[in-house]
Formats: structure tokens, sequence, C-alpha cells
């Protein structure tokens, strides 16, 4: 399981994981990005702007 | 904006892989669908080149400024955009969104667009308390303010006034429906209603992203025939209708969402649609009209 980049607990990801895709740390709550799958590499995902969403 | 691989027919853009990003994926590939998914944080687009081969793009980029220029800058390279440019821009803008929705002479909240905070504090008076005051161009109900009386507008004026962003300064004003203690969320893909749910939730802002929980119900004739129509005005394939009820019971269009949101609605319908599936669908059926 990849580490998370906050607080370098492990990430349990769902099966077929996809780049760019938004998971959460169990540990520590931190929203994190997928940058890469082949290997699971995690990044902090960016910041909510203030046009985002419907 | 030149997708690497030229065989493919279809793009989704996006910046964000939510969970509705990944249904689509799943749907594409199931129904086997040639595309390619396209990172706008990393999209360019020449000016002076058209696309080497047409493609039919959604547009699920989360921004509304990068969906918009997304959109205009792949329509101008020859690409079919859904939702359109158009139709984005005018989503993507309360008071574009109000007029296209009265131009349809469909029923809506009495609304007023003050040119100055002051202008606004007139607007209200005419419009009367208790009223709502929103950002132009805003989403998941931020800035979202409920106005009750003319003390409190005053207050908001203010701090409106202290805002750095000129658009800030144009005041979009609303009459408060009192609604019960739900509104309407209804999707429409290409001129079909899949499905309506009520949105509840313990703050007076019902969106989904605030923690309003959803609930499935058969719509009224009505309603389906307002949900069809509020996507029509404003030109989206791809719609989520937002409407409440007054306290006759008579539905009003509140807005209509161009880059939709479906995690919600999903749960509430379970197996009764699939909103993935419908789109991709749509799209394969757009394809072959815009494209053979």
């Amino acid at each position: 399981m990849p580490n998370c980049p906050g607080c370098e607990g492990s990430v349990a990801l769902e099966e077929n994981p996809r780049v760019n895709e938004i998971v959460e740390c169990g540990e520590c709550a931190t929203e994190l990005e997928i940058i890469s799958v082949d290997p699971v590499e995690l990044a902090i995902a960016p910041e909510v702007e203030e046009d985002w969403g419907e | 904006m030149n997708p690497a691989t030229p065989a493919a027919s279809f793009l989704l853009l996006a910046s964000r892989v939510r969970a509705d990003e990944k249904r689509l994926l799943d749907a594409f590939e199931r129904r086997g669908m040639r595309y390619e998914y396209l990172d706008s944080r990393t999209a360019w687009s020449p000016l002076h080149q058209d696309a080497r081969e047409r493609r039919l793009v959604l547009n699920r980029e989360i921004g509304h400024a990068r969906a918009l220029y997304a959109a205009r800058a792949l329509e101008a390279a020859g690409h079919v955009v859904v939702n359109s440019a158009a139709a984005t821009d005018v989503c993507g803008d309360k008071w574009q969104t109000s007029v296209a929705l009265r131009a349809a002479g469909l029923p809506t909240p009495r609304t007023a667009l003050g040119l100055t905070p002051e202008a606004a504090l007139e607007a209200l008076e005419a419009i009367g308390y208790p009223a709502v005051v929103k950002p132009l161009v805003g989403s998941w109900g931020r800035l979202v303010t409920p106005v009750p009386d003319r003390r409190t507008a005053e207050t908001v004026m203010e701090y409106i006034a202290a805002l750095p962003s000129p658009q800030s300064h144009i005041v979009y004003a609303q009459e408060m429906i009192a609604k019960p203690d739900r509104d309407i969320r209804a999707i429409v893909v290409g001129g079909e209603l899949l499905g309506t749910v009520h949105r509840r939730g313990e703050q007076w802002r019902t969106n989904v992203a605030r923690g309003a929980t959803t609930e499935a119900f058969e719509p009224s004739a009505d309603i389906v025939k307002l949900a069809l129509a509020a996507a029509e005005a404003v030109g989206a394939d791809i719609a989520g209708v937002d409407l409440i009820e007054d306290a006759d019971g008579r539905p009003l269009v509140l807005e209509v969402n161009d880059g939709v949101e479906f995690s919600g609605f999903q749960r509430a319908v379970g197996d009764r649609v699939d909103v993935a599936d419908r789109i991709a669908e749509f799209l394969m059926t757009r394809a072959q009209s815009c494209f053979e």
C-alpha cells in the first residue's frame, strides 16, 4: 500500500485506481491525488478553489 | 489541447477524478468506447491549428473558469463539447441563467440584479424581505446569504463592497421562497429526464456537497415538464436542474448546473437508472449524429 505524503501512514486504495483520482488518507483524513498508478504515487490534492463545483 | 491518440473518438476532460468521473470512465469502458482522458491542468490550445480529428468531449472540469475556456478552446479547434461552451457560460452565471429561464417563460423566484451594492439595497426593497443574495458565479452554495431585513442587508452590502473583485460588487438578489424542508434535483440527459430526488439538509442550503441527503421520488407532470424545459432553455445536454416548491406547492426553477455531480442522486435512485451509463449512451448517439 502507498504511503500518505502527509502523515506517512498506509493508504488503502480501491481496485482499479485511476490517475487524478481523489482518495482520502484513512489515518489523517488528508485529501490525496493519485498521480501515477504503476507504481501508485500519491500527492496532497490541490486545495479547493473558489469556482469549483456545481 | 492536442490529444495524443488520434484514434480515440471521445475525450473526457477533468482535473479531478471523483467518484462520478470514475463511474463515467467505467461506463465508457463497459461500452467499448474509444476514449482518452485529458488532465485539464496540462492542457493548452494553439490558436492557428485545427484538430487533426474531431472528438466528442465530455467536459468534467470542476472549476468553472477552466471548464468554460476549455470548452471555448476545444470548440474553436473543431471539437464538439458536451456541455457546449455557450451552455457552460449561461449555467455558470446565475443572472444569465435567470434571463434564459425567463425568456423560456419558466417560473422562477422574483430576482433582480444590482449593479452596485447600493443599488442592490434598492432592489432588495422592491423584492421584499426575507431575501437571498448570491454571488453571480459560485458553487456548492458558497456565500449564498439569507437577508431577513434591511438592517442585515446594509451590513451584507458593506461586506460585498469591501470585496476586491469588481464582479463581486454586482449583486444577484432573489426573494426567499418559503419552501418545505427540501428542494428538488432533476437530472436531464439528452432531453430525457433520468429522475428526480428530494434533497434535505440540516442547513438551509440543501447542497449535497454540504451534507444534504437525497431521496428519490416520482415527479409530477409539472416537474417533468419544467426540468426538461429548463435544460433546454440554457442549452445544456447534461443538466442538473434545481427546483423548489413555493408555499402553494408550485415548482419554480432555481438554477441549472452544467457540471452535474450525481453521486448523491445515484445513491438515491439505486439500480433504477445508471447516470454514468446514460451519459455514455448519450455521447455515443451524439457522436453518430455529429461525425457520421
